[in-house]
């Protein structure tokens, strides 16, 4: 076994077996009107964090599924202990409540028609309380840096991501990977102009024809049914802009550093659907919008975000630490309270890859242990569902 | 080895990164190519940003810009050799 095999972190063992690395009590709403219960019972039992999201109304079809595979998969993510769940009825409230006690752990629902927001806050918050004292008594235990199930996705990219802190990434899935964690990339429009070598890095000649005919349909339906230009200010942002990046080609190239030299992805996942083929990397379609696309991978059941950045994304996200690793001086400099790992120096060539993707694998291992990442100490908890079309 | 000034990504490319803050133009540029650490000399015409890229050669309108030893892009307005390269000159062949 290689010495990134045999690491050691102190994390918990949630009742099905997987590792978390965060102990949270979380309050979900169901709905977007089911927020003000929400944050009403957060604030009463501390130690509790509400999940307040826009959506959740009269969705349909694809949509309502990917609504309900994210909620479930929030409140099944091992870094969660307990979970509350509130919505306005009782239908799709113990919906998602049936679907997050499969994992074992505790989780109660609770509707607010008949009842009014303060009763359900009364009611709610006495099961929060209960959660709360019980998970604040759990502990961490010795579990292996292997099982962890580690996602990425890059943000406010310049041209320093694709020479620095996405390699850094990629170094880290190259080493990890072979040892048994799961990993995850995804960002399927930012795939564009590296497409021919995104299908070339799957696992098999059958997982990269899906894989293209997923890329093609996005392009095909979203991108060409809905442009009105060359995307310039959207794909690549403006901040992408401003930080030498000129084209939708050009980024794409950096974004797929994230994959490293040796890995393969071994299958293609829905928005926010849990890997199913055992160990290894993932591809997941999903927006290339950091909020949006960290909180799809953390519905998925990835319990620590890696986040290369140029220009300086500050992105968190609720329940998953997402560690920031930039290789711009500037950034560095002028940002430094978001910034976990510093690679800057693989521009100036005091620093190779292969360090630059040791220190990450050094800080993946201190936030398992309980390391608060700069999102978090920042209190960055951007939770944000994707919406695949209107609503009913 | 001294701090580069530009990096580059593969051998086949035909523009680099500029890595160093507040580049002046005139500056007799190390560039460093990122695959085998080879390096060269290049003198920048314009004062570019970190993170902005500059010509390695002559680039004509309709030549295609390459980076990672990949396509990038279409040239739209010519470039000298060290000059500034970016979306004035560059355009995005998709979309």
């Amino acid at each position: 076994m290689s010495k990134y095999g045999s690491g050691k972190i102190q994390a918990y063992r949630r009742e099905n077996g997987r590792v978390g690395v965060r102990n949270h009590v979380v309050i979900l709403p169901v709905d977007d009107i089911s927020n003000a219960a929400c944050e009403g019972v957060a604030n009463n039992i501390k130690g509790t964090m509400a999940l307040p999201h826009a959506y959740g109304r009269l969705q349909f079809g694809e949509d309502l599924d990917l609504h309900f595979r994210t909620m479930i998969g929030t409140g099944s993510n091992p870094n969660v202990a307990a979970c509350v769940v509130i919505g306005i009825e009782p239908g799709w409230t113990q919906r998602i409540v049936d679907g997050i006690a499969k994992t074992g752990k505790p989780v109660a629902g609770f509707s607010i028609e008949k009842n009014g927001d303060l009763k359900t806050i009364m009611d709610a918050s006495r099961k929060a309380k209960e959660f709360v004292h019980w998970a604040s008594e759990l502990q961490r235990e010795e579990c292996d840096v292997s099982e962890l199930w580690i996602s990425t996705k890059c943000g406010e990219s310049d041209t320093t991501t694709g020479l620095g802190s996405c390699p850094t990434v990629g170094n880290m899935y190259d080493k990890l990977i072979p040892e048994g964690i799961y990993g995850v990339f995804g960002e399927t429009s930012e795939i564009t102009g590296a497409e021919h070598i995104c299908k070339e890095r799957a696992a098999t000649p059958e997982v990269g024809e899906r894989w293209y005919k997923m890329w093609k349909a996005y392009q095909d339906d979203v991108i060409e049914a809905h442009k009105v230009d060359d995307l310039s200010e959207s794909q690549p942002t403006k901040g992408n802009i401003e930080g030498g990046l000129t084209t939708i080609e050009e980024k794409a190239l950096g974004n797929l550093e994230k994959i490293g030299r040796q890995c393969r992805y071994i299958d293609i996942l829905e928005p926010a659907e849990a890997p199913a083929k055992g160990p290894g990397l993932y591809f997941m379609d999903s927006s290339s919008a950091a909020a949006e696309c960290v909180t799809l991978m953390a519905a998925a059941g990835y319990v620590i975000h890696t986040f290369p950045t140029g220009q300086g994304n500050v992105v968190g996200n609720p329940i998953v630490p997402v560690i920031k690793i930039s290789a711009n001086p500037r950034t560095v400099r002028t940002m430094s309270e978001h910034i976990d790992v510093d690679v800057s120096g693989i521009l100036r060539r005091d620093m190779t890859i292969d360090q630059a993707g040791d220190a990450l694998i050094e800080m993946i291992t201190r936030t398992a242990n309980g390391r608060n990442t700069a999102a978090e100490a920042l209190g960055h908890r951007e939770f944000v569902m994707t919406k695949l079309y209107r609503s009913a | 080895m001294a701090t580069p000034h530009l990096l580059v990504h593969d051998h086949k490319d035909n523009v680099g990164v500029v890595v160093v803050e507040g580049l002046t133009a005139g500056t007799e540029m190390l560039c460093v190519v990122t695959e085998d650490n080879s390096s060269f000399k290049l003198k920048v015409d314009a004062d570019v940003p970190i993170g902005h890229k500059v010509a390695l050669k002559d680039l004509a309108a309709g030549d295609t810009a390459i980076k990672y030893g990949e396509d990038i892009g279409k040239i739209v307005a010519g470039v000298k050799k060290g000059g500034y390269v970016h979306t004035h000159n560059l355009k995005t062949k998709r979309w």
